[in-house]
């Protein structure tokens, strides 16, 4: 935007209140339906809010109360804190597995369809993307059919000869399992607490049950973001392609040094909306566990909801929104650093400079 | 540095719509001490969940009667997940005025302020004493007692008679119900299947002398509790009782294993009969639970009529509920879908028109209401969450019944 010289006088004067004037539907429809209602929230994790009166006059109901409900969350031994911390612990391992999962996955994908060798790739192009357009409500329901305990996924396993787990209530976590198939189990080096869980506890990986979220969560997801890379593939020109074949680079160097560093902003784009997506995961969880079992499929954003609607803790429930919020920036802030080219790289936590022309 | 002008204009803008907004929000009251009346004819709304069309059905038909004769208007919801969509109302300003309330919700609905205290209006209905236990916090009785149910055992009697059973070996304590459920686990078919949740094994920590809370304090780690679970433990290492999610395939709740026959006995209350009919093959008896070390046990569950403290009709809500609470209507609501009434006399009418309950109207006298003190809820879910993973051989039910007391005691500490 061009700055109004000083006085605001001049053949461009009226220019500026004509750019607000054009913007101000935008403005308004935002902070009425965006930023209010994030105030509003802000303001409510600062109380003690229960719901039956209005948050915002105060009094007893809606005290405010500081910052005592984040400090709950770190620093008060208890449930709440228990729980939320295992909410954590269960999204990160989530997150570990789906975002890069998914990534390569669609990116897979979208190599595959934009081959030029392949016949009917816009058939293949709408299978790959028919689970992306589903209601995730309709797919979590098929899944619980396909993985209970007598259900398709099982039969197959049975008839290959491999055990059949009972997926959704089954709290082991992966990493136990794995360590105890070497006989470690519960090891005295583990018995750090940190936040109010054991360094065993953290360590769980995810529990079966949340395996078969995270399968699903990779199979529907990767359909859109291999939209996103087939875009960004067609992007690129032939010429370097050519130019690469002609140097007698193999497929693999090809992707690894030409097609990859070229797509790198769609790369960020997909890395980003996936740590964002899994991060608030809430469907999935609300129709296949609810936390369940052993509250190994708890997650931040369906304990939020749980602590607002069923316990009638509003402020409490805010104030994890606000703290998956930050760890959401945060991540998405190392994510950037990382994936940014390494001559350009700035210091992670310093201001950038300003840019001087 | 550039963006800052649009920043400041845009916060000035949304934060003057912000006071503007909440300045409106002149619909909020929350005094339950005194009642509010509006005179001349009111549309009452209330929202109920319902077991199926027949309780909707018989709820309707009952309030447009009262409607008919007062002149008022009653409006009816079905709700498909009552907790949730009454925990929105609240927020609104205009919940529903009557509604069903559970009571393990009646602690965390009344400390937030949003049940309107009229219990000493209806306190002369005769109620069972357990049911008017189980709706007062506090010190003070909240609302009445819509219906209550009790926990038998069901036993599949085609299995019992093949299994060489008669009626000689009907459980009258745990050692009785190990051997029975020896005898009828067969092949794919478990003894005893229930629900993985407190509300099924506490039955047997009540039994054994225990349960969650005594006289408003957590007694988790009461020796009773351990005693109880550690028998249900004992019995699935038998392989003669598995939860419901243990059977293949896993049933919904113990009463779908026991219509699709992978149980030949259950514990459930007396909805058992509604869910029978889709399993119209399966002839089956209900007899009293057998009595543990410390006698006899059972868990009672009930819902009440509900009324909203920000409701401006509570004076009609309370007239409305007067006439749904008679042992008349009671019965009425009994022969439509099956619930027993909340009163001793409806409760022995009851009994004698439907000789086969015997077994839950003798179990009202003794049972436990559920737990309803405010906080507790999610308390007891991580509970319900670390007992569904106990089988046989795995599962630590001593460490979550000291959870359960670490985490119940914090909870009431506020």
């Amino acid at each position: 935007m061009r700055r109004t010289t000083p006085g605001g006088k001049g053949i461009r004067g009226r220019e500026g209140i004509a750019g607000w004037l054009f913007v101000s539907p935008m403005i308004i429809i935002l902070g009425l339906f965006l930023v209010i209602p994030v105030v509003m929230a802000l303001w409510v994790s600062l109380t003690n809010w229960n719901g039956s009166v209005n948050p915002f006059q105060g009094g007893p109901g809606a005290q405010f109360v500081g910052v005592r409900n984040y400090t709950d969350l770190f620093a008060k031994d208890g449930l709440t804190r228990s729980n939320f911390m295992q909410s954590i612990g269960n999204t990160f391992w989530y997150v570990l597995f789906v975002v890069p999962l998914q990534t390569a996955l669609a990116l897979g994908l979208a190599l595959l369809v934009n081959t030029k060798m392949l016949k009917a790739k816009g058939f293949f192009r709408t299978a790959f993307y028919f689970p992306s357009v589903t209601s995730s409500i309709a797919i979590s329901t098929v899944f619980l059919f396909l993985f209970s305990s007598t259900g398709a996924v099982n039969a197959l396993l049975g008839a290959i000869g491999l055990g059949q787990p009972n997926w959704f209530s089954d709290s082991r976590g992966l990493v136990h399992l794995l360590l105890g198939a070497v006989g470690v189990d519960n090891p005295s080096w583990a018995q750090g607490e940190v936040l109010g869980r054991t360094l065993w506890d953290w360590f769980s990986g995810p529990s079966v049950a949340l395996t078969v979220i995270i399968f699903l969560v990779v199979w529907t997801t990767s359909g859109t973001f291999m939209l996103m890379f087939i875009a960004a593939l067609q992007d690129l020109p032939v010429e370097v392609d050519e130019a690469a074949a002609l140097d007698g680079t193999s497929g693999w160097q090809k992707l690894r040094h030409v097609t990859i560093p070229m797509i790198r902003p769609t790369l960020f784009l997909v890395i980003t909306l996936g740590l964002i997506g899994t991060w608030q995961v809430f469907d999935q969880i609300y129709v296949m566990g609810k936390g369940n079992p052993d509250g190994t499929t708890l997650t931040p954003a369906y304990l939020s909801y749980q602590q607002s609607f069923g316990n009638f803790k509003y402020g409490s429930g805010a104030a994890m929104a606000f703290v998956v919020f930050a760890i959401i920036v945060v991540l998405t802030r190392i994510q950037r650093w990382a994936l940014s080219d390494k001559d350009e790289r700035r210091p992670l936590l310093r201001r950038r400079k300003a840019v001087t022309r | 540095m550039r963006r800052t002008p649009i920043l400041a204009v845009a916060l000035a803008a949304t934060s003057a719509l912000a006071l503007s907004a909440c300045g409106g929000g002149g619909g909020f009251s929350s005094n339950s001490a005194t009642q509010n009346s509006k005179s001349g004819p009111v549309k009452l709304t209330m929202m109920i969940g319902s077991s199926g069309d027949a309780e909707t059905a018989a709820v309707k038909e009952a309030t447009s009667a009262w409607a008919k004769k007062t002149g008022n208007t009653v409006e009816v919801i079905a709700a498909s997940d009552l907790g949730q969509q009454l925990g929105q109302a609240f927020a609104s300003s205009s919940p529903p005025d009557l509604f069903y309330t559970d009571a393990s919700k009646i602690g965390t609905y009344a400390k937030a302020g949003n049940l309107f205290a009229y219990g000493d209006q209806v306190k002369d209905a005769g109620f069972v004493d357990s049911l008017v236990q189980s709706f007062t916090y506090d010190g003070k009785f909240y609302c009445a007692p819509k219906d209550s149910s009790t926990l038998g055992l069901q036993i599949n009697t085609d299995l019992w008679k093949k299994a060489g059973l008669t009626d000689a070996d009907i459980p009258k304590d745990w050692a009785g119900l190990e051997t029975v459920a020896k005898k009828l686990t067969s092949g794919n078919v478990t003894g005893l299947v229930i629900g993985n949740d407190i509300n099924r094994s506490g039955a047997f920590m009540k039994q054994a002398g225990g349960w969650v809370v005594t006289d408003g304090k957590m007694s988790a780690d009461a020796a009773g509790n351990l005693q109880g679970l550690q028998e249900v433990q004992k019995m699935m290492k038998d392989g003669s009782l598995k939860f419901n999610t243990q059977t293949k395939p896993a049933a919904g709740w113990g009463g779908e294993a026991f219509g699709k026959g992978l149980a030949a006995m259950t514990i459930e209350g007396n909805w058992i009969a509604g869910g029978m009919k889709d399993f119209p093959n399966i002839k089956y008896k209900t007899v009293e639970l057998p009595a543990g070390p410390a006698g006899k046990g059972t868990l009672t569950f009930t819902n009440c009529w509900g009324i909203a403290a920000k409701s401006p009709n509570q004076a009609q809500a309370v007239e409305l509920v007067k006439s749904l609470i008679t042992p008349e209507q009671q019965m009425k609501f009994a022969d439509a879908f099956g619930v027993m009434p909340s009163t001793t006399e409806g409760l022995k009418q009851f009994g004698e028109k439907y000789p086969d309950s015997k077994a839950f109207v003798d179990g009202a006298a003794y049972g436990q209401g559920p737990v309803n003190l405010a906080g507790l809820d999610e308390v007891i879910g991580k509970f319900n969450s670390q007992l569904g993973t106990m089988t046989g051989t795995s599962g630590d039910p001593k460490a979550w019944l000291s959870d359960l007391q670490k985490n119940g005691t914090a909870a009431l500490a506020g």
